[in-house]
């Protein structure tokens, strides 16, 4: 084990699935000579060459579609966006060829890549860094999408990510990327898709969340000890989704706040809403509640923390939801 | 950095100018005649099949013979073809069957095909977005170390799009062997060329990526496979990418759902008409004394049987099972598709209905 920050775990998992597996490259912009803009890709090219860790032109279609012909050509490419809002230009290959090629070869050429890049807001940055597109690539069929929400879970989920046969999307919370070490296995560590993970037992109610919506859902429960007794899910993988520990949770608490940082409309926040409604209403005592920013544009930062969602909010809707 | 000179205006002819290509013999002369045949008839035929309600929407590429002929033929069996939806019968020419084309435009999913078996790509629909997949391809073989070489075929409205100028750079700053082939026949549905760009000639273009473009007449044969050979020659001795303007003009609708009359120079259709690609090609083959009436009449009832066999394969093909709605999106698919498909048969009864 050594303790890491979640970025120091992202950059370690390359480090070893790129030694693993020499099919597997780095490609993107900034990744190689500056090591990413986070130092995500530090030193991979000093290790591995600039043929596998490839600083790209700034073209955010021409990567991931890059990647597509990469696939074909046997490789396992590791595309960085270098940030959420940056990787919109990539929703078209995304939407039109990486969700769809192996379907469209009849299941018999694989297009093992994946997508990563930092996500979310909080972080005090200009216009357009501070995006949590999930639901965009969620929505995208063909592709799977994970966020962690911890150092080993960065490094396991995006080791299982590289080595899984199809597209996968992960999206890593900036906001926690460098604020607290800790213990990550070492060599080859992987966190198996589709599975969630219980951050906190809890009796009287569940947050459900992911990213850095879990650590402030643990605050949030924190908070709360002593009125009642909070369980954190953190999901983990979005697609495919654990429905099973959803499902559980619910049926164990009997009340659910889901808590998401993107806008609320069309949420990932109301796909889990709407399952719970499916398939654990007569577990529920009560509505399920969403916490989440709002359906603006993700705003300036003198004004950020009143769009993310906050511990207050967050034990508001765990206090309405006790008194339902 | 290198050097390139400005693409060349030029129209690169061989058939006009009464030349001969070298190291092309009677036998490779008569290949090109049967591909280009073959095409011509799977356009003929499916515009024929198409009426008849035996095949869906189709894109017909009539006159882009030359160009899809030529330019394929100047590749190895080992080089990898990228088509748009205009080059969708081009996999023919490298082994695939009639019926898995037709299938394709029949809206059936045994028109899948994998991409490794005949080194052709599935058929892109929207415009120039595999443009980055042929460069990706070609890239990451030189990055293998193998001598491959890839060809993108696009149109002339493809240029103005952004995935084909992220895709021509990429393949021009990693210098892979790649092909541009942009057919350009001065028509994107309604859009003339006017429309679609400023520059003078779409060769042009070449020259802000830093690789060599030529300009070549693209009803003819022999010229769009001799400029092609030359940047392929060229990619696969590791001098990067091509631009290859092909001009030519489209003499028939974009596609069977479009009535071109609202906004072609109908005139000018007729002319291309009379000069299209095939019968250019046939009088050049017959005066050079390699085509007699014979042959001529054997090729084109090979080609006619191909279609025949083909369409009627198709047509035995039984429709898809319902569950094959959920194979394939996935090479490892979630578990939730297993429910929903037994709920599917529930209320379908086990039949597509």
């Amino acid at each position: 084990m050594s303790e890491l920050f979640m970025v120091e775990a992202v950059n370690d998992a390359l480090h070893v699935e790129l030694a693993r597996d020499d099919s597997v490259m780095v490609l993107g912009e900034d990744v190689g000579r500056a090591g990413g803009v986070f130092r995500a890709t530090a030193g991979l090219r000093d290790r591995f060459g600039a043929d596998r860790c490839v600083d790209t032109p700034l073209a955010e279609a021409g990567i991931l579609g890059g990647a597509v012909g990469l696939c074909m050509a046997g490789w396992r490419p590791v595309c960085e966006m270098q940030y959420d809002a940056f990787s919109y230009p990539c929703l078209d290959q995304l939407i039109t060829h990486v969700g769809r090629y192996h379907w469209r070869t009849g299941g018999k050429m694989e297009f093992p890549l994946v997508v990563r890049m930092p996500y979310g807001g909080g972080v005090r940055a200009p216009e357009l860094h501070d995006d949590s597109p999930e639901t965009y690539y969620v929505h995208t069929p063909g592709v799977k999408v994970a966020i962690p929400s911890t150092p080993a879970d960065a490094k396991g989920l995006l080791a299982a990510a590289i080595r899984d046969p199809d597209p996968v999307v992960v999206l890593e919370p900036k906001l926690i990327y460098r604020n607290e070490r800790a213990e990550v296995p070492e060599g080859e560590f992987v966190v198996q898709l589709g599975k969630a993970r219980l951050a906190r037992e809890g009796s009287d109610a569940t947050l459900v969340a992911y990213g850095a919506m879990v650590p402030l859902c643990e605050r949030a429960a924190d908070e709360l000890e002593g009125e009642a007794s909070v369980e954190v899910l953190d999901v983990r993988t979005l697609k495919p989704l654990d429905e099973e520990a959803l499902l559980a949770s619910a049926a164990k608490t009997g009340r659910v706040v889901i808590v998401q940082e993107a806008p609320r409309t069309a949420g990932f926040g109301a796909e889990l809403a709407a399952i719970l409604a499916e398939k654990a209403i007569l577990d529920l005592h009560g509505p399920v509640l969403r916490v989440t920013g709002f359906d603006v544009p993700y705003p300036y930062w003198k004004i950020e923390d009143a769009y993310m969602p906050s511990v207050d909010r967050v034990v508001d809707a765990v206090r309405k939801l006790l008194a339902f | 950095m290198t050097q390139v000179a400005p693409g060349e205006h030029e129209l690169r002819r061989v058939i006009d100018e009464d030349r001969e290509v070298e190291g092309l013999g009677e036998q490779e002369l008569l290949d090109f005649y049967r591909s280009m045949t073959l095409l011509r008839t799977y356009d003929e035929r499916s515009l024929v099949y198409h009426r008849q309600g035996r095949i869906g929407t189709y894109a017909m590429f009539w006159n882009h013979e030359a160009m899809q002929a030529g330019s394929a033929h100047a590749l190895a069996d080992g080089d990898w073809i990228f088509p748009s939806y205009r080059e969708s019968a081009i996999g023919l020419l490298r082994g695939i069957r009639a019926s898995t084309i037709l299938h394709w435009w029949r809206g059936h999913p045994a028109g899948w095909w994998n991409p490794a078996d005949h080194n052709v790509a599935s058929i892109c629909v929207p415009i120039g977005t595999h443009v980055p997949h042929a460069a990706g391809l070609a890239w990451g073989k030189k990055l293998k170390g193998e001598k491959t070489v890839a060809i993108v075929y696009f149109g002339d409205g493809a240029t103005s799009e952004g995935s084909f100028h992220e895709g021509a750079n990429l393949a021009a700053v990693m210098q892979a062997p790649l092909i541009l082939f942009c057919n350009n026949n001065q028509w994107a549905i309604s859009t003339p060329l006017s429309a679609q760009t400023h520059a003078e000639a779409l060769v042009d273009k070449a020259a802000g990526y830093g690789i060599p473009g030529v300009r070549v007449d693209g009803g003819d044969v022999l010229a769009v496979f001799e400029a092609t050979r030359e940047a392929v020659e060229r990619a696969r001795a590791g001098g990067g990418p091509t631009f290859v303007e092909a001009v030519s003009y489209r003499a028939a609708p974009h596609g069977t759902a479009d009535d071109p009359r609202a906004y072609i120079d109908v005139e000018r259709v007729e002319q291309e008409k009379r000069n299209e690609c095939l019968g250019r090609y046939e009088r050049y083959l017959r005066k050079l004394g390699v085509l007699g009436d014979e042959l001529d009449a054997a090729i084109k009832a090979e080609a006619l049987e191909v279609m025949r066999a083909g369409i009627a394969e198709a047509e035995a093909e039984p429709d898809p099972e319902v569950g094959l709605l959920f194979e394939h999106a996935y090479a490892n698919p979630p578990a939730s598709f297993a429910a929903e498909l037994a709920e599917l048969r529930r209320i379908l009864g086990g039949g597509v209905g």
